[in-house]
């Protein structure tokens, strides 16, 4: 429990500071990204700077003004202020940006926000059930499924998504099916046990 | 990534008059090739043309033919009882490729026009006669272990990157089309080009046709199938080698065959010859070696992929032999 809270604070205090960077860089960044403007040959007049596009994430629906090049990844957190999901490669090759469309895992890096107007996306942070993890969240906590956890909330969407899908019925399986989450610290075999108790219906060890 | 307009079509017929009358512009499905090359300014369409709301993502039988929609998902299509079913050499080919995440978001037309995953096509510092016409080829006299040793011109190497497209070959799959000139079917064996002079000209469609739907016709060799990928790592990787390979036995002897290539081959290759090699001979390893032999005959091999040569070669007896019970 005193775990949860911990990790909960840090997180409220992530997005906190984000804002906060984000805010007072505002000047110097936008400064700073002229000369790249100046640079790059396009705007033709045609091509609008920003579109209206609401996306409902996480049960709530947020109303943002951005150009159509924006991925559904920069949506969440550059816009929305959801970071939980991870740009790690951003070419769909890490599995660090997975989210859920409609129940469904995908590379949120991939895809234009644009796109999913009339559907429900499902983030980390909404993968949470009242007071209580998700039974696949508390499952990487009791297995140690993670060590520098850059790539956990990917891994954990992506898991979500395999039990969703009802195709792995073995380790190997679950391997296979977890192939495009690349862990770079090496947690694999305690993600194939994680993934493994929920599975196999084992809830909430962690808790 | 450069700045594009975007709309979205709802039915086949506008998505088709939005997109072919202008060079620029460009359809968007699944969005896993296409948003990826974009972000390297490989692609740079100045208009996208969402088709996901398009009704083509049904997996249904027309008459004796599976009718597949150009929008179905590779994890839906892997999946469908159907063509585990009837066509396994098809979910196994789709199960192999990319990751579920990247599955479920790839759709079926989009799948057949991927780019190739030539290193110097997607390095827009580098020359390439496929990305910039007339610019060379860095990957001749360059590293080119992934390179084709099948179907390549003094102009390009690149191989074709799809599984799915592989097993399609095999199974005498027909691509049905949508254009402002009408609706047309295309074998899919006539519906990839060799490089060639003009590598830059992948398929055969014209600017603005549409996939609509694949056909796999009925067949007595559909059944007994099998996909094979050999690459670097166990999963979640491109081919260094892979065969789609159907039998039909009777009698111990093989009455009809498919073998098509992928990894090794400028587009999705079919093995005309090692097809023909097996024809009314006993299902054995003799038989699989000497379709083996065939299958590579013609191949020319660059300087760091000759290893790729006998790795076919293995690849398709071994795969010959499971489809023939013998593994």
């Amino acid at each position: 429990m005193k775990f949860r809270l911990k990790r909960r604070r840090l997180g409220q205090l992530m997005f906190v500071s984000t804002v906060a960077a984000t805010t007072s860089n505002f000047v110097e960044k936008s400064v700073a990204q002229t000369p790249v403007k100046k640079t790059t040959p396009m705007l033709k007049s045609s091509i609008p700077e920003t579109m209206k596009v609401t996306l409902k994430v996480n049960g709530t629906a947020h109303s943002l003004q951005i150009e159509p090049r924006v991925t559904l990844l920069d949506a969440l957190r550059e816009y929305i202020g959801l970071t939980g999901s991870k740009k790690g490669c951003d070419h769909g090759q890490c599995g660090a940006c997975t989210v859920l469309v409609d129940g469904r895992r995908v590379n949120s890096c991939l895809t234009f926000a644009i796109m999913h107007t009339d559907a429900a996306i499902t983030t980390i942070e909404g993968l949470e059930q009242g007071n209580n993890l998700h039974p696949m969240q508390a499952a990487f906590v009791a297995r140690d499924a993670f060590q520098c956890g850059y790539c956990t909330p990917g891994q954990i969407c992506s898991a979500v998504g395999l039990v969703k899908e009802g195709h792995a019925k073995s380790d190997a399986d679950i391997r296979e099916l977890m192939s495009g989450n690349i862990c770079r610290c090496g947690a694999y075999p305690n993600i194939v046990a994680a993934v493994r108790d929920v599975l196999e219906g084992k809830k909430d060890a962690a808790v | 990534m450069q700045p594009f307009n975007y709309k979205k079509a709802g039915q086949a017929e506008n998505a088709v008059a939005l997109v072919a009358p202008d060079a620029e512009a460009s359809y968007l499905a699944g969005g896993t090739s296409l948003i990826d090359l974009m972000k390297l300014n490989v692609q740079m369409p100045k208009e996208l043309v969402d088709i996901n709301p398009l009704p083509l993502s049904k997996i249904e039988m027309q008459g004796n033919s599976l009718r597949i929609g150009a929008m179905a998902r590779n994890s839906d299509v892997a999946y469908d009882a159907i063509i585990q079913q009837r066509y396994p050499v098809l979910s196994e080919a789709l199960l192999s490729g990319a990751s579920p995440q990247l599955r479920n978001m790839a759709t079926v037309g989009g799948n057949l026009l991927q780019r190739t995953r030539c290193y110097y096509f997607r390095d827009t510092s580098m020359p390439c006669n496929k990305r910039v016409p007339g610019s060379g080829c860095a990957a001749i006299e360059g590293y080119n272990r992934i390179h084709a040793i099948l179907g390549g011109s003094d102009r390009c190497i690149a191989t074709h990157p799809s599984d799915m497209a592989v097993a399609m070959v095999a199974l005498d799959a027909v691509v049905q089309t949508r254009s402002p000139n009408g609706e047309r079917s295309i074998p899919l064996v006539d519906f990839h080009l060799l490089p060639g002079e003009t590598p830059e000209r992948e398929t055969v469609l014209q600017h603005g046709e549409l996939i609509v739907a694949v056909d796999l016709p009925a067949s007595n060799f559909a059944k007994r199938s099998h996909y094979l990928k050999v690459r670097d790592r166990a999963s979640y990787a491109f081919a260094m080698a892979s065969v789609a390979a159907a039998l039909d036995i009777q009698n111990g002897i093989i009455r009809s065959a498919r073998i098509a290539l992928g990894g090794v081959g400028t587009k999705p290759w079919r093995a005309y010859d090692a097809e023909k090699a097996l024809l009314n001979k006993p299902a054995n390893q003799a038989a699989f070696q000497a379709a083996a032999n065939a299958a590579v005959a013609g191949a020319k091999p660059q300087k760091y992929n000759a290893f790729k040569v006998e790795l076919t070669r293995r690849t398709i007896v071994k795969a010959l032999a499971t489809v023939g019970g013998m593994a």
